[in-house]
């Protein structure tokens, strides 16, 4: 059984008529209208010049879609506390896929007031209805609010509604009332195949979904946790200390799950709904899969520690949730004694936490790169992302010879100026960086390195590395970049500096 | 003396003689050696770099030291976003050169000097790294007396060595057990292009004296020398390298290590 319930704002009416306008092909339009309004005979769609000959006393607002759909976005997060799976029903409807969580609130006739009653109280007109497919409950909201259809009985619940239920595109509803079909039970009876010649396959599968008889998929705002636990609280949580010992009594909870199922979380999501209504996201990622309570606890520690904007409960948090994405199989663990082992793990946790307080892209591992381009070579990847790879380290060297790449490498080579040096492969004699002058007393070089043709767009001119040691024992690593053959004044850079 | 507090006192002697070898390292250049007696692994150690141009040689000889105290574990090296943009970033090939394995290393970076104190607050209680390097560029409130101290009993309470790399900085109060001033050094005129030579002053040795020396990093052991003599290495091959060849699998063995 899948129920769906679909809440509707409407909007919140002032004392004089209010409509909402919008620019559309030049003209003004209503947008929305209050119900004081729609009372005056106002609807949406009708000219703003019309409306206010007709109601000259009218309070007309601009449209802010964008602040409409954040809005929408918020009450979307706070319906989050119902189900995991809520998708934006724009412009002005949720869809809430509450299969199976229902009787966590006393039953659907419950959970349905709930919602009303919560949302009502945050200052919203709001209609539900629930039903077993997306757009029965969608008909039913707009249409009938508070019905709730029994399951498998869609058909009987919207039979009397009109046609315009349906949402279809304004021409059909439109050649369904000129047929003499006026409400969707009829429509429903007659065959399909006549629907299908006159409206089109399209027209006849939202019947069947409206109907019941076949779903349409809903998509989530976000990816579905593979694995969740909660804590509700009668008394909201202000506290941090209560705050992470529940989250540490949700990572017990979730690891056995998580055991039970052989998996080890990579992704873990915390999720705390404050009882004003905001709701806040904070995301921790392990290197290896994990379910051990004590190393997620802590790793929530870091990142709620590290946070620019705290964590501020305000009049407290009354629903906690964690949640557990990218499960990966993970077998059971046999407690190694292995010293490298150990140390592993350890350095493993150490990278998690740093990862958790810092950002994942601020730990970095160095991984070999096949291209012999230096700076491409020499990438740093996150730490936590970094895997075993086919490719191996390559001395550049020969033993027993002095480096041939430096320790620290500019992440933009930096021009020089005043450079000496022969054509056509001469290293320079002296040479000015950073206000500095140095004179060259000893070199090697040219190493010359081609540029990848098959990476870049543009021809890139071949370089020729120098390895230069000035006369207080500065090694530099310049280059000069193209070929005296390739360019007529090629440029020099410095790259990196040696030990 | 009754004989059990004989051979109590007998076997204390031999503890304190056998401790410097499990605690110290050898940084391998004679003289430093003879000074330091090892370098101490439960220890805060301070690199400074003697002047602006001097960081790279600074990096070089705080890697050198860091890969001495680590024995083949890992080694996280923080530094402050801002001093990677100014001296340039730790080069996974660069250090491949210099004969220390880049998948050992995990480089962390930060925004502050005080976030880098708290990540080394932090790492150097896990027992599975070997050192942590810690990298701050110019002068910094948060890098007081206490704050080195507490660092250094980091080190003392899990035994992960401390590195602590001061670019562009002048040497301040401390609580570190070493303080090495570096600056790179000229190689010989004979030659082409040099090693990585440091000119070491040993400013600070809470056990000990100090002293200056030119050492040589050498790739191939992860150790410092004495420069060598002769400016074709340690010894000039023959021109048909008989003797290379001989020597191919004792040195592969010894890289293995």
């Amino acid at each position: 059984m899948r129920r769906k319930a679909g809440p509707k704002k409407i909007g919140d009416g002032p004392d004089k008529p209010l409509v909402v306008s919008i620019k559309n092909d030049n003209a003004l339009r209503i947008y929305a209208a209050d119900r004081q309004a729609a009372r005056l005979g106002l609807k949406s769609g009708m000219a703003l010049a019309d409306a206010r000959a007709m109601v000259p006393v009218l309070d007309v607002a601009e449209s802010d879609l964008p602040s409409d759909r954040a809005l929408l976005e918020k009450i979307a997060d706070w319906c989050d506390r119902f189900t995991p799976l809520v998708a934006l029903d724009e412009p002005h409807g949720l869809l809430l896929d509450v299969t199976g969580v229902d009787h966590l609130f006393g039953g659907e006739r419950a959970l349905c007031e709930t919602v009303h009653m919560k949302l009502s109280r945050q200052g919203f007109i709001v209609q539900c209805a629930m039903a077993g497919t997306a757009v029965a409950a969608r008909a039913l909201s707009h249409y009938a609010p508070g019905t709730i259809a029994l399951p498998g009985k869609e058909d009987e619940a919207i039979a009397n509604l009109p046609v315009a239920a349906l949402q279809l595109d304004g021409g059909i509803a439109h050649s369904l009332r000129r047929a003499g079909l006026k409400t969707i039970g009829q429509v429903a009876a007659r065959k399909r195949n006549e629907l299908t010649a006159r409206f089109g396959k399209e027209m006849v599968g939202h019947l069947d979904h409206a109907l019941g008889h076949s779903e349409e998929p809903v998509s989530p705002r976000r990816p579905l946790p593979d694995f969740m636990a909660e804590h509700r609280f009668a008394e909201p949580l202000t506290v941090q200390d209560a705050i992470l010992a529940s989250l540490k009594m949700l990572a017990e909870t979730l690891g056995e799950v998580l055991e039970k199922h052989g998996r080890g979380a990579r992704e873990m999501t915390a999720v705390f709904f404050r009882a004003d209504g905001a709701v806040r996201r904070l995301c921790v990622q392990t290197g290896a899969p994990t379910r051990d309570a004590a190393i997620i606890a802590r790793l929530f520690r870091e990142r709620l520690d590290s946070l620019a904007d705290p964590l501020d409960p305000g009049f407290g948090f009354d629903l906690i949730r964690l949640e557990a994405s990218c499960a990966e199989n993970q077998t059971e663990e046999t407690p190694s004694f292995e010293a490298d082992a150990r140390a592993a793990r350890d350095v493993a946790f150490l990278v998690d936490r740093l990862a958790a307080r810092f950002g994942a892209q601020r730990v970095q591992r160095f991984q070999p790169q096949d291209t012999h381009i230096p700076e491409a070579a020499a990438v740093a990847v996150p730490a936590q992302y970094a895997g075993p790879t086919k490719t191996a380290w390559h001395m550049q060297r020969g033993k027993d010879d002095p480096p041939r790449r430096p320790l620290r490498l500019l992440a933009k080579p930096e021009p020089i100026e005043d450079v000496m040096a022969l054509a056509p492969d001469s290293p320079p004699k002296r040479f000015k960086w950073r206000q500095v002058r140095h004179s060259i007393a000893h070199a090697e070089g040219p190493e010359r390195i081609a540029m990848e043709w098959w990476r870049h767009q543009e021809q890139m001119p071949t370089r020729d590395y120098f390895r230069v040691e000035d006369e207080e024992g500065r090694r530099f690593w310049l280059y000069r970049e193209g070929l005296y053959a390739e360019t007529r004044e090629p440029k020099w850079f410095v790259h990196g500096v040696f030990a | 003396m009754s004989r059990p507090a004989h051979l109590l006192a007998s076997l204390r002697q031999s503890l304190e003689r056998s401790e410097p070898n499990l605690a110290c390292v050898p940084l391998g250049h004679a003289g430093a050696d003879e000074v330091l007696r090892g370098l101490r692994r439960e220890a805060l150690h301070e690199v400074y770099a003697a002047e602006a141009g001097d960081s790279a040689a600074a990096s070089g000889f705080a890697a050198g030291l860091a890969h001495r105290l680590c024995a083949g574990r890992s080694l996280l090296w923080i530094r402050q976003e801002f001093s990677a943009l100014e001296h340039g970033e730790i080069n996974g090939s660069g250090l491949l050169e210099l004969g220390i394995d880049p998948p050992k290393i995990i480089l962390l970076r930060v925004d502050h000097a005080k976030d880098a104190l708290k990540a080394a607050g932090d790492a150097l209680s896990c027992t599975g790294l070997g050192a942590v390097v810690i990298e701050i560029y110019g002068e910094h409130k948060a890098l007081d007396l206490t704050a080195t101290r507490r660092l250094m009993f980091a080190t003392e309470r899990d035994g992960v060595s401390a590195v602590l790399l001061r670019l562009g900085a002048e040497a301040d109060a401390s609580a570190a057990e070493t303080r090495w001033i570096v600056r790179s050094a000229p190689s010989p005129a004979e030659d082409d292009f040099g090693f990585a030579r440091f000119d070491a002053t040993l400013a600070r040795n809470r056990h000990g004296q100090t002293g200056r020396w030119i050492m040589e990093w050498n790739g191939n052991d992860g150790s410092f020398h004495e420069p060598a003599e002769n400016p074709f290495g340690l010894a000039a091959a023959p021109a048909d390298g008989s003797l290379a060849a001989e020597s191919w699998p004792k040195e592969d063995w010894r890289w293995a290590g």
